[in-house]
């Protein structure tokens, strides 16, 4: 191995060739501020353009300063991250970046969670020394995203979240100079752009420039409205990261709170999305296994691979880039539809409502639920099935604005009939849980046998695609899984070339899963964090008594007392759904 | 002495004939047959040549690192973006003698191992864009590009590629983004074009002026050519003369010339007769000069010891009535509206700068403001991310530097000593001298004037737009201009 040598703050520093200044610094304790540099390990992504000059340290012999997060280091070099040049230079910059920014913190989205806030903080800026023009621009507003461009910093990690790890291409910088910005196309509006509302630009935003539709309000106002019954129902990444907003380490299953916190806050049911998980699997498994079993059957009219459909920016995405395909995806509803669809049914009939008294608030990782809900398809006579969606963040928000000293909260349980789940329902949160739960039954529907393990840990893990042959008794099985928008890219562009060899894909659209969704708490480029909640999620389900779907006795009740069995008429009415071309 | 130049003017640029008869594509001829592709490296080095574009980086040392890059592809770019104000060396080359350009990159596609070529050229220069078409074409009629040249087992083309005019885009990794098809702003280097550049490829970008020196290089050698200029200058540079001088339009001059030679011996001296105050080098990328450094000998190393730089050649001469910080606010303006925003000193910052400077020209400067632009500026220098901002304050730290009475007239007299900045001046009845004729009462377009017939007449400073018809009208000398 190629090795340096150096000198980083008077100490001496061997490094591996190719090594930044930046990461030989942290790696002895220096802590260089940096502002627009992001990165997550093991999942590839890294923000680096060396454009906010936060991280400028001093090299010797080099005429200028250097940014430390893309300079390597070199052999022999002399580097003081902390001279008064280097520190009077990052200052002024810093002073400069507020001066073309509007000190709203009072009142912004991200305060307290800012990283320009905090590096304000920590450069001790007491005094902006240049006034003058600041930029103003039109606050866009969409089913899900705010962007309030007056904020933004020119960091552009949405545009490299967004062009580089979703290939979406919405976001990108635009005009020049002062008048430079991250925006869409023309400024068009982020609801007439391709934009899948997954929520990663928002994710990585380091100040309030992107943020997620507020619906705190709403759900405070139906909550006491005295006319309506409001349920509410729990996403399964939420529990695996709430907890990180009331200072408990990441990684930290906050279940038990999550119920109780809800309980508190007024909801009058408490159920959970992970029941509509485990119904998702019924419904997407079995047709996994009708798709299947034609496909062997030699029908040629039958396409494979079945891809799973429960990520909305998914659904979106291919809606705009592969419209071709859209047969392909299963046509199951997402979790939350299918959980508001029959919230609005089976349930509002059991308390004997009108779908109209009755409110279904989602609590959710994610800002594309916002969007998701809105659709046509989900709602019947204008009434939508699942009325809002809140995030991880705006609940955490609704927790700390009701007095309620979360920390402190007893563990109780959720509320049935909706409530049960399977630890298959879980793990929907993660990367690779989806098609695991999916395993788990359609193995045991298809072989009519007891799986000889759970645990499926070649389809765990941070991989951006990860891929293994699963037996079913004799058949084997071909599964794909990718998360991150760019490589279900690849995955697909692999189907439309006829090279694709997957009975089945699972996709999710934020790297990691939902438990990395764009409505979690801000991980600050740390992906330790998004590891912990993986590990959180799995720890949950080995907890469960029951891990299978088909086991899950209320959704057993369900069919028996409703559905019939499933992709049945019903079911197919309810639960199924389908999709549109959005190129014209 | 002409040697970028030598043959503009003198032949038909749409004839490759004209060119081959001044020894054209001889030095092609030359590299491929008897020399190695070391060898003409190593001439180009012996030379001293070094970059045209503003850098200075030497030559052969470029062509030399690309070359050691192991790739089975690799680039030779023309910079021929040619942004600074006032500027038009390249256009001038490119129109004039486009089949210089060509052998050149074509020589250095042999010593590199490259076998595409690309022009990145601004669209503006639509005859220059002709005129190469035509030289291309012709070339490769005549077996000096395309496949197996001279008989060789040599391939060489050239390609255009055009670009929308800005000026960052000449910085070569946004002009390289800009080739691609990407957003033509700058990135980081290291990585150098050498080593990765245009898809990712060894590419290696020298300016038109460099490569339009190499084919003399070649043909009269290493050692001719080194005898020209300075220890550390070699050859010799094309300036485009321009401002208060006599005789405008570009000089071709050995490097070591001193700026008085060129002012006066060359450019004929300032027009009409006044006193000359600075000379700007290096457009917005350079400084101001004063009078004490007249006789300096022009290279690289002294322009920029002296607070300004060679830059792509601009050099404007400015007399006593051009104020110095409206100097620096125009060079500034320009930077501000061609930076790409991409990092922040040098899309707040300059900006800032501007505001400051804006203020002081307008009369509400204090003295802080120019201790203010110091600081400022040489943060802007010290961290901005590419050659345009680590020089874009340079205008003002060189005027800072040379005039800085002037900035103290501006802020602590209130006064305009080059009498440009308008809202500095002040237009005053003098109360003895005046007659009370009523002419400038009448001529005053704002009705700033008041008066009674044969009485003295007053003008209100609120009113008055300084427009100076009163100073121009009154027979009596009786309005003063301070
Ligand atoms: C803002 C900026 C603008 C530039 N514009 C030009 C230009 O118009 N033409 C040019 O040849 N070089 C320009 N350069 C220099 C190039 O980056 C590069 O150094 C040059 O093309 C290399 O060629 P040379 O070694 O032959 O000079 C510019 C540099 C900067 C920072
Ligand atoms: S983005 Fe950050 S710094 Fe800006 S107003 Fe909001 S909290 Fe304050
Ligand atoms: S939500 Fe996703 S697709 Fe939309 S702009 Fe942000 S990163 Fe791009
Ligand atoms: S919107 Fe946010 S993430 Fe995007 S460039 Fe601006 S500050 Fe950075
Ligand atoms: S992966 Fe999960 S959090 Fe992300 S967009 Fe899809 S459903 Fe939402
Ligand atoms: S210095 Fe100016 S032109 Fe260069 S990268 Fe920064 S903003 Fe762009």
């Amino acid at each position: 191995m190629d090795t340096v040598s150096l000198i980083i703050d008077n100490k001496p520093v061997v490094v591996k060739k190719g090594t930044t200044i930046l990461e030989a610094a942290s790696g002895i304790g220096v802590h260089v501020p940096t502002l627009c540099h992001m990165k997550l390990d093991d999942l590839n992504i890294e923000n680096k353009p060396g454009g906010c000059r936060i991280c400028v340290v001093e090299v010797e012999g080099r005429r200028n300063l250097a940014p430390a997060c893309c300079t390597d280091v070199n052999e022999g070099m002399e580097v003081s991250t902390h001279s008064l040049r280097a520190i009077n230079a990052r200052r002024t910059v810093l002073e400069l970046i507020l001066s073309d920014h509007p000190a709203d913190c009072l009142i912004c989205a991200k305060s307290g969670n800012c990283d320009l806030q905090d590096m304000a903080h920590q450069l001790g800026t007491r005094e902006i020394h240049y006034k003058g023009e600041q930029s103003h621009y039109r606050k866009d507003t969409s089913p899900a995203i705010i962007r309030e461009i007056d904020k933004c910093i020119m960091c552009r990690r949405c545009e490299m979240m967004c062009n580089e790890v979703q290939t979406v291409g919405v976001l990108s910088a635009i005009n020049r100079g002062f008048d430079s910005v991250v925006s869409p196309a023309f400024e068009m509006n982020l609801d007439h752009s391709e934009c899948t509302y997954c929520g990663q630009c928002v994710a990585v935003c380091p100040t309030g420039a992107l943020t997620e539709v507020d619906h705190t309000g709403k759900v405070i106002h139906a909550l006491s409205d005295k006319t309506k019954t409001v349920i509410v129902q729990t996403a399964p990444a939420v529990r695996a990261a709430l907890g990180e907003e009331f200072g408990m380490e990441a990684g930290t299953l906050v279940t038990g709170k999550l119920v109780a916190a809800l309980r508190r806050l007024g909801f009058d049911h408490i159920f959970d999305t992970d029941f509509a998980a485990d119904l998702t699997i019924m419904e997407e498994g079995t047709e996994l296994l009708n798709r299947l079993g034609k496909h062997l059957a030699g029908d040629k009219d039958v396409k494979l691979p079945i891809l799973t459909s429960c990520c909305p920016a998914w659904v979106k995405f291919f809606e705009h880039q592969f419209p071709e395909m859209k047969d392909i995806p299963s046509t199951a509803r997402s979790p939350q539809q299918m959980f508001g669809s029959i919230a609005k049914t089976y349930f509002a009939e059991k308390l004997k409502i009108k779908r109209e008294d009755l409110v279904v608030v989602s609590i959710m990782p994610c800002v594309a639920k916002k969007y998701e809900c809105g659709r046509d398809e989900f709602k019947v006579n204008g009434n939508p099935d699942v009325d809002l969606v809140i995030t991880t963040r705006e609940l955490a928000a609704l927790i700390k604005l009701s007095n309620i000293d979360f920390k402190s909260l007893p563990n109780e349980e959720f509320d049935n009939p909706l409530g049960e789940s399977s630890g298959a329902g879980v793990i929907f949160g993660t990367t690779g849980g989806v098609i695991e739960a999916a395993v788990r039954t359609a193995y045991e529907i298809h072989t009519k046998k007891e799986l000889p393990r759970l645990d499926f840990d070649e389809l765990r893990g941070m991989e951006g695609i990860r891929e293994a042959t699963i037996d079913f008794d004799g058949l084997p099985i071909k599964i794909g899984i990718a998360h991150g928008l760019g490589n279900a890219r690849k995955l697909l562009e692999d189907i439309q070339a006829g090279k694709s060899e997957f009975h089945a894909i699972e996709i999710m659209s934020c790297p990691g899963g939902c438990i990395g969704g764009g409505g979690q708490p801000y991980h600050h480029g740390n992906a330790d964090i998004l590891k912990k909640r993986q590990m959180a999620i799995y720890q949950e389900d080995s907890n469960k008594s029951i891990r299978k779907s088909h086991e899950n006795p209320y959704i057993i009740k369900l069919y028996e007392e409703f559905l019939g069995e499933p992709m049945s008429e019903k079911a197919h009415h309810l639960l199924h759904t389908k999709y549109f071309d959005r190129t014209e | 002495m002409r040697i970028a130049l030598r043959n503009c003017g003198l032949i038909d640029p749409e004839k490759i004939e004209e060119y081959i008869a001044e020894d054209g594509y001889f030095a092609l001829g030359k590299c491929l047959t008897e020399f190695t592709r070391e060898e003409t490296i190593k001439e180009i080095k012996d030379s001293g040549l070094r970059g045209r574009g503003g850098g200075g980086f030497p030559t052969g040392l470029k062509w030399e690192i690309t070359k050691n890059v192991e790739a089975g592809q690799k680039y030779v770019v023309c910079n021929a973006d040619e942004g600074d104000p006032g500027a038009f060396m390249d256009r001038s080359i490119l129109e004039g003698d486009p089949h210089s350009v060509i052998e050149a990159m074509a020589i250095c596609g042999y010593c590199i191992g490259a076998d595409t070529g690309l022009v990145y050229i601004r669209a503006e220069y639509p005859l220059a864009i002709e005129r190469l078409k035509i030289a291309i074409k012709q070339a490769r009629e005549f077996g000096l590009l395309g496949e197996g040249i001279l008989g060789t087992n040599f391939n060489f083309d050239i390609e255009l590629r055009y670009g929308a005019g800005a000026f960052v885009c000449g910085e070569e990794t946004a002009l390289i983004h800009s080739m691609e098809g990407l957003r033509g702003e700058p990135t980081v280097k290291p990585p150098f074009p050498s080593v990765s550049g245009y898809m990712g490829k060894p590419t290696n970008v020298n300016n038109v002026e460099t490569f339009a020196s190499v084919p003399v290089i070649i043909n009269k050698g290493a050692n001719w050519f080194n005898k020209i200029g300075t220890e550390k200058s070699k050859g010799t540079k094309v300036f485009a003369l321009a401002g208060k001088i006599n005789k405008v339009g570009l000089v071709e001059v050995p490097m070591g010339t001193t700026l008085r030679e060129v002012i006066y011996d060359i450019g004929g001296g300032i027009v009409n007769g006044k006193e000359f105050k600075s000379v700007q080098t290096g457009g917005p990328s350079g400084g101001c000069l004063t009078k004490d450094f007249l006789d300096t000998p022009i290279d690289y190393d002294n322009l920029i010891a002296a607070g300004s730089m060679m830059g792509s050649g601009g050099m404007i001469v400015l007399d006593e009535d051009d104020c110095m910080v409206s100097i620096a606010k125009f060079y500034l303006e320009f930077t501000l509206e061609e930076s790409c925003g991409k990092c922040t000193p040098c899309r707040i910052g300059n900006k800032r700068l501007f505001e400051i400077l804006t203020k002081i020209t307008e009369g509400n400067g204090v003295l802080e403001d120019i201790e203010r632009l110091r600081v400022l500026s040489n943060v802007i220098k010290d961290t901005s991310l590419c050659g345009l901002g680590q020089s874009s304050p340079n205008p003002v730290l060189s005027t800072i530097n040379n005039f800085e009475e002037e900035y103290r007239a501006h802020v602590v007299d209130g006064k305009c000593p080059a009498g440009q900045c308008k809202s500095l001046l002040r237009y005053d009845i003098v109360e003895d001298l005046c007659t009370g004729c009523t002419l400038c009462f009448r001529n005053c377009p704002v009705g700033a004037i008041t008066g009674e017939r044969r009485e003295p007449h007053l003008i209100d400073q609120s009113l008055c737009i300084k427009c100076g018809v009163c100073f121009e009208k009154c027979k009596f000398n009786a309005i003063t201009l301070i």
